[in-house]
This record gives C-alpha cells, sequence and structure tokens, in this order.
C-alpha cells in the first residue's frame, strides 16, 4: 500500500461529552463521556482501523473527525489546520475533503433521489462541476468506478441490493473528491457472501483514485479491519487503550483488553480453535456516563493491581511504534 | 449417543404476491442427544424459517406442506400447532432463543413474570418455587444479584444482560433441545464470545443439545460438532466440522470460506462470490447456485437441482454434480 511519510491528520487529546439533560429547562445532569482523550496520527494513503466493543466511542471519534459534532475539547489537525473548533460557515471546505461512509446502506440513502442525483449531489453542493455534461460525466465515471453500471443511474434505492446500496454511498463519498474518507462500519450490515466485494472495493480505489486516498476504518469485526488497516487502534470505554500494526497486534497483543478481543475472534478452522486460549472477560462494559476510576478496565482485568484503581494509565510506545495504555503490560 | 431429533424432507412455503416462495425446500437433518450442530447460511436462505417449522410456529402466508419431524420417536408434525402436545413441546422440551431479545421478552412484564410462567406451565411448579428456581436461572447465566433485579423490566437491563436473560428463559424448562438462532449478530464479538461459551456450558451441564443457527462459519468453527451449509432453502453441504473446514467440497462452502478475512492470515486478497443470492420466488429448476458458480458446467445447466451424494469422509455429504476435488486442487488459505 502507497503511503508517504506526509502527516494528513493529527488528533490530540480529543474529548466528546455528551450532556443528559432534565426537566423543561433542559439542565444538565450529567455527562456522557463518550470519548475521553483520544490521541492519534494519521499518515496520508494510510489506512487506520479503529476497533472495540460497541458504545466505547469509535462512531464518535469518525463523527467529531469529520466535524458532524463539535468536539468538547481537544485538537484536530487535518492539512496542517485545527479544524476542532471551525465554526459552522467554515465547514464547508472540510466536508469536501472529509467525507463519510455509513454502515447501514438502507437508511443512509434518500429513497425519493434517484441514484444518479445521490451520487452527484456533492458535485453540485460543492460546485465541482463546470455544466450539465461535466457532472454527468464525472457520475459516469462514479458509477463505474465503484463497479455500478452507469445505465441503473435513474434507479432509486430501493431497486438495489444492500451491496449495490453501499456501492452508491461509496461512489457519494468519493464525488467530492476527498482526501479523508471515514469508513463507519462499511460492511456489517451486508450478507457474508458481499463484504468481499466490498472490502476488496475499497482497497482497489486506494490505488486508482485521482488524489491518494487516507482511510479511517470503523469496525467490530476484528478480521475485517485486521485485513484492511496498516494500524489498528483498540477502543475502550472512551480511549485508545492500544495501538500498532495488524500484524504486531495479532502476534503480540500487550494490553489485557486486546488479549481478550483477540481471543474472541473465532478462526474458521476447528484444528486452530482446539488449540486456542480463550481469555473471557467477566462483567459488562462499565457505562461512559459513570466510568470506573483510573484504568477503566480494571474491575474486569485479569491482572489488575490496587493501584490500576488510581491512575489514568497513559499511551506509551513499548518500541517500533506499538503504544500500549496499561501499566502493568 | 441417541437420534434425538430427525428433521425429514421439510418444506414451508410462503405464499406471497410474487409468487409462491419455497422458503424451506426439502431440508432435512437430525440432532444426537447431547451434541452441538451448527446451521450456516446467509440471510434468506430459510434457517429461521427452518427452526419455527420444527416448533411449528409459521403463520400465514406461510405453511409447512411436507416432510416429518420425529422429535423422541415421533413425528410431531402430525401435532395439532395449538395442541395440548404442541404447547408441551414448545418452550419446554424444545426450546429457543430468538435472534432479537426485545421481541421475544415481554416488555410489560418482570423477568420474574415471564420465568415462573413457564416454569409452572411445563413443570408444574407453584409459585414460590417458580421464583426461587428463576433466581437460581438468572444466577447460572450471570446476572449480578440475581435477587434484586427479578422483579426489574426486560428495558431495565442492557442488551448482553438481555440475552443472558433469553438463555435462562430457554433453559428454564430443561430442554431436551436449545435452538439458538443467530443469538448473537447484534453484538460485539466479546459478549457473542461470553454468550457462545455460557450456552455450550449450560447445555452441557443440563445435558441438552444445541443447534446453533449462524452465518458465520467461524462461530461453528469453534463450537458444532456437525455443520449443515444452506443454500436457498436447500442444504447444500454436510457434515463434521473437520470434513467441511478441511476438505470443503460445495462451491458455496468454498465461496464462503474465501470470501472472510481471517484473523490468522495476513494480506490475502479476498474472493469474493460473485452476484447475489438469489430471490426463492421462481426459483429456476436447476442448480440454484448455478448464476454464481464458478465451477459450473454444462451439465448443470442442463440437469435438475442435484441430490446430496455422499463423498468421501465421514457424514459428508454434497449437493454438486462436480467433484471439485478432481477439477483443482481446492485449496482454502
Ligand atoms: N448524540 C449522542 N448523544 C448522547 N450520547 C451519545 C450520542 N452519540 C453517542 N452517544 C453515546 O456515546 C457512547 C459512544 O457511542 P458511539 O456511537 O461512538 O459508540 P460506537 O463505538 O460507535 O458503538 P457501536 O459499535 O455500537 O456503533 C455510547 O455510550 C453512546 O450511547
Ligand atoms: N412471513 C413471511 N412472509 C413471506 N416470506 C417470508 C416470511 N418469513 C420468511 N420469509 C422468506 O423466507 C425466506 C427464508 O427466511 P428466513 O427468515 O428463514 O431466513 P434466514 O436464513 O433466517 O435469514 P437471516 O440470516 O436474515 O435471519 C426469506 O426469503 C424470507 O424472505
Ligand atoms: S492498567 Fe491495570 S487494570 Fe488496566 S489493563 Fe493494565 S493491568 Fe489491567
Ligand atoms: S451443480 Fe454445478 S452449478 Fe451447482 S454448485 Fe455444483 S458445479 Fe456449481
Ligand atoms: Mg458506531
Ligand atoms: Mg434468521
Amino acid at each position: 500500500m502507497s503511503q508517504s511519510n506526509e502527516i494528513i491528520l493529527k488528533v490530540n487529546d480529543l474529548k466528546m461529552y455528551f450532556p443528559v439533560t432534565r426537566g423543561l429547562l433542559r439542565k444538565k445532569v450529567a455527562e456522557i463521556k463518550a470519548v475521553d482523550g483520544v490521541s492519534f496520527e494519521l499518515k496520508k494513503g494510510e489506512t487506520l482501523g479503529l476497533v472495540g466493543e460497541s458504545g466505547c466511542g469509535k462512531t464518535t471519534v469518525g463523527r467529531c473527525v469529520s466535524r458532524l459534532y463539535q468536539p468538547t475539547g481537544g485538537e484536530i489537525i487535518f492539512e496542517g489546520e485545527d479544524i476542532a473548533a471551525l465554526p459552522e460557515k467554515d465547514l464547508k471546505r472540510i466536508r469536501r475533503k472529509v467525507s463519510l461512509i455509513f454502515q447501514d446502506p438502507y437508511s443512509s440513502l434518500d429513497p425519493r433521489q434517484s441514484a444518479g442525483s445521490i451520487v452527484g449531489e456533492p458535485l453540485i453542493v460543492h460546485k465541482i462541476t463546470k455544466d450539465k455534461i461535466d457532472y454527468h460525466r464525472r457520475v459516469e465515471t462514479l458509477f463505474q468506478l465503484v463497479g455500478l453500471d452507469p445505465a441503473l443511474m435513474n434507479r432509486y434505492p430501493h431497486e438495489f441490493s444492500g451491496g449495490q446500496r453501499q456501492r452508491i454511498g461509496i461512489a457519494r463519498s468519493l464525488a467530492s473528491n476527498p482526501s479523508l474518507i471515514i469508513c463507519d462500519e462499511p460492511v456489517s450490515a451486508l450478507d457474508v457472501s458481499i463484504q468481499a466485494q466490498i472490502i476488496n472495493l475499497l482497497l482497489d480505489l486506494k490505488e486508482a483514485g485521482e488524489t491518494e486516498l487516507t482511510y479511517i476504518f470503523i469496525a467490530h469485526d476484528l478480521s475485517v479491519v485486521k485485513h484492511i488497516s496498516d494500524r489498528v487502534a483498540v477502543m475502550y470505554l472512551g480511549r485508545i487503550v492500544e495501538l500498532t500494526t495488524p500484524q504486531e497486534l495479532y502476534e503480540n497483543p500487550l494490553h489485557p483488553y486486546t488479549q481478550a478481543l483477540l481471543s474472541a475472534v473465532p478462526v474458521p478452522d476447528p484444528e486452530i480453535e482446539e488449540k486456542r486460549e480463550r481469555i473471557i472477560l467477566e462483567g459488562e462494559v462499565p457505562s461512559p456516563l459513570n466510568p470506573p476510576s483510573g484504568c477503566a478496565l480494571h474491575q474486569r482485568c485479569p491482572i489488575a493491581k490496587p493501584e490500576c484503581r488510581e491512575v489514568i494509565p497513559p499511551l506509551s510506545d513499548r518500541g517500533g511504534g506499538h503504544l500500549v495504555a496499561c501499566i502493568r503490560a | 449417543m441417541e437420534r434425538l431429533l430427525e428433521v425429514k424432507d421439510l418444506k414451508t412455503y410462503f405464499n406471497t404476491d410474487d409468487g409462491l416462495l419455497k422458503a424451506v425446500d426439502g431440508v432435512s437433518f437430525y440432532v444426537d442427544e447431547q451434541e452441538i450442530i451448527g446451521v450456516v447460511g446467509e440471510s434468506g436462505c430459510g434457517k429461521t424459517v427452518t427452526q419455527l417449522s420444527v416448533m411449528q410456529l409459521i403463520a400465514r402466508p406461510g405453511k409447512i406442506v411436507g416432510g416429518e419431524v420425529i422429535f423422541e420417536g415421533r413425528d410431531i408434525l402430525k401435532y395439532k400447532p395449538h395442541g395440548e402436545e404442541m404447547r408441551a413441546i414448545r418452550g419446554g422440551k424444545i426450546a429457543m432463543i430468538f435472534q432479537e431479545p426485545m421481541t421475544s421478552l415481554n416488555p410489560v412484564l418482570t423477568l420474574n413474570q415471564q420465568l415462573s410462567e413457564s416454569l409452572m406451565l411445563h413443570l408444574k411448579m407453584n409459585k414460590e418455587d417458580a421464583r426461587k428456581r428463576a433466581i437460581e436461572l438468572l444466577r447460572l447465566v450471570g446476572i449480578p444479584s440475581p435477587e434484586a433485579r427479578i422483579d426489574d423490566y426486560p428495558h431495565q437491563f442492557s442488551g448482553g444482560m438481555r440475552q443472558r436473560v433469553m438463555i435462562a428463559m430457554g433453559l428454564s424448562c430443561n430442554p431436551k433441545i436449545l435452538i439458538a438462532d443467530e443469538p448473537t449478530t447484534a453484538l460485539d464479538v466479546t459478549t457473542q464470545a461470553q454468550l457462545l461459551e455460557l450456552m455450550t456450558e449450560m447445555v452441557e451441564r443440563f445435558r441438552s443439545s444445541l443447534i446453533i443457527v449462524t452465518h458465520n462459519l467461524g462461530v461453528v468453527a469453534r463450537y458444532a460438532k456437525r455443520i449443515y451449509i444452506m443454500y436457498a432453502g436447500k442444504i447444500v453441504e454436510e457434515g463434521t466440522c473437520k470434513e467441511i473446514f478441511k476438505h470443503p467440497r460445495h462451491p458455496y462452502t468454498i465461496g464462503l470460506l474465501n470470501s472472510v478475512p481471517r484473523l490468522d492470515t495476513v494480506g490475502k486478497r479476498l474472493v469474493p462470490i460473485e452476484g447475489l443470492p438469489p430471490n426463492l420466488t421462481n426459483m429456476p429448476d436447476y442448480c440454484a447456485f448455478l448464476p454464481r458458480c464458478p465451477y459450473k458446467t454444462e451439465k448443470c445447466r442442463t440437469s435438475p437441482m442435484p441430490d446430496l451424494r455422499d463423498v468421501p469422509g465421514e457424514g459428508h455429504r454434497v449437493r454438486c454434480y462436480v467433484d471439485i476435488a478432481e477439477v483443482d486442487n481446492v485449496t482454502v488459505k
């Protein structure tokens, strides 16, 4: 995979707290710390995978980076500019460069718009094409790029299969020529036999595009994330607990949570399965409304020590860019 | 091991606006006592309808149009769907855990009300004993402080907790067979692993059999002894878990294995199954996989749907004309 050394995105101590309000006056009574101090860097052309259990904050990170949300705190330095606090009126030019692919190919497309106009909309919003002919040519190219027959341009979303709808969503996300695409569970809602088509398409697009594409790939399926990513960040309760290459993560997971997560993923081979050790974490993921003190895993961690309750372990480098947040790893 | 359940040539069709939909079209399978089997296939291939038919839970426009379901030596399809005998089996001897727990837990009843009801009905317990037993069951499935939580309503529990409650409910009457219908797709892997581990532990303890219905081949590799692969309303391959993963012989099974990324391999390009799953109305009479099959021959096009036939390997059967082991040295990565 092509990759430069140029940093396209640098996220620093990102925080996103959602207020919990009560009463007519919507008085704030509590806060959901959905993302609580996330930092990472992304090189141009790289794919960063984000994994973790439901509710750990993956989508929220993606939505902050694409500035669908205004983060509570932290920096989001995109192509050299901190966009974390940019006002709404300046966001249009960011939205042109950062696009999103959503999980659900059924509800994320406007049912009243034809496939062609869904894909072409960003071209008009961002005034990218000069005239009608140019617009049509561009939409046609986008259809071809994602493996859809341009003859289907006038059809409506309900006339397409799940996989085809996801292709429409991808074509749309490519329309404005973005440099960063946030893929939020792009294959989770698809049939197993169709998932590979979309994964291959996303990989091919990186090579094919006019500009070098960078991805943030969000999924809870670790096998998929490992397959597509250059580096993987494992999240737990609003924080990154481990970040490294997929190979290193698989062969040498250091954080107890990562070890449990890996051992939970089944491998389609009964002989390998027989020999694999399973680490099952007891109890449930704590609530971000009332997160535990210190290391958020301490109530479930098999190797926790008393001091784990006191300190929030920082994400630190254990050599070769393998980052871990655990005082015992 | 005794044969506990044997389904023979089961057919369940739906009368839809687009025509007759053959959701289950001649499915046969069996489960032995204390055995774990897997039924695998993608969305819409008929997995759920098959299991619902076993329980006679098919409503209009659906109809079980043929076949036998032999349970403990008797064809239970002969029983009236709402009769005494069928009610004793459903939730008693055969219990099913459904895909979406919120639709099968009653939102207006407390856990005690729901659990006790079936204990009183099936095991003829009195109210007090039923409550005690319900608390014990909740403890078994890992609900913390069950005495305090038993009078709570389903919405007061998280998704994972509700799944545990469903498992407790499924097991409440000591069923001979527990059918787990994709109990886990809505959940993430760690919760999924916890629950599957719990279920397998529980069926062992209760000496029950377990049918795992899923689209995740990996899940069955870990737990099932034998597996059935379903495509378009039919079993297309069956055999022991080891056989099927080591020597897959149906093009669809091979396709499934090559199209999912694996945790333990790197960077290999995935080989997708081309095309789309078929629409089950107006199916052609030739092999249903033909439009997507990379191994198809002229014979496949001109012959009717192939039958399941024996191939080398214990209990290994496949619904395909081509001997794939001879066509190429099948390599599953
Ligand atoms: N708009 C919102 N308002 C209030 N709380 C929110 C909002 N969006 C997310 N949350 C909460 O923030 C936490 C993180 O949610 P998020 O959707 O980012 O998780 P996720 O990792 O994407 O989970 P999933 O795998 O289920 O998609 C959750 O506890 C969620 O309930
Ligand atoms: N009530 C119904 N009316 C009409 N068709 C139905 C009905 N219930 C199921 N079907 C059809 O029967 C076929 C088999 O459905 P079934 O629910 O068994 O699939 P499945 O294999 O369980 O899929 P999934 O993995 O999505 O749960 C599908 O094509 C479905 O559309
Ligand atoms: S810091 Fe402590 S509780 Fe947290 S993961 Fe490490 S050992 Fe476990
Ligand atoms: S019978 Fe022919 S078309 Fe059908 S799966 Fe076998 S090779 Fe493919
Ligand atoms: Mg999400
Ligand atoms: Mg189903």
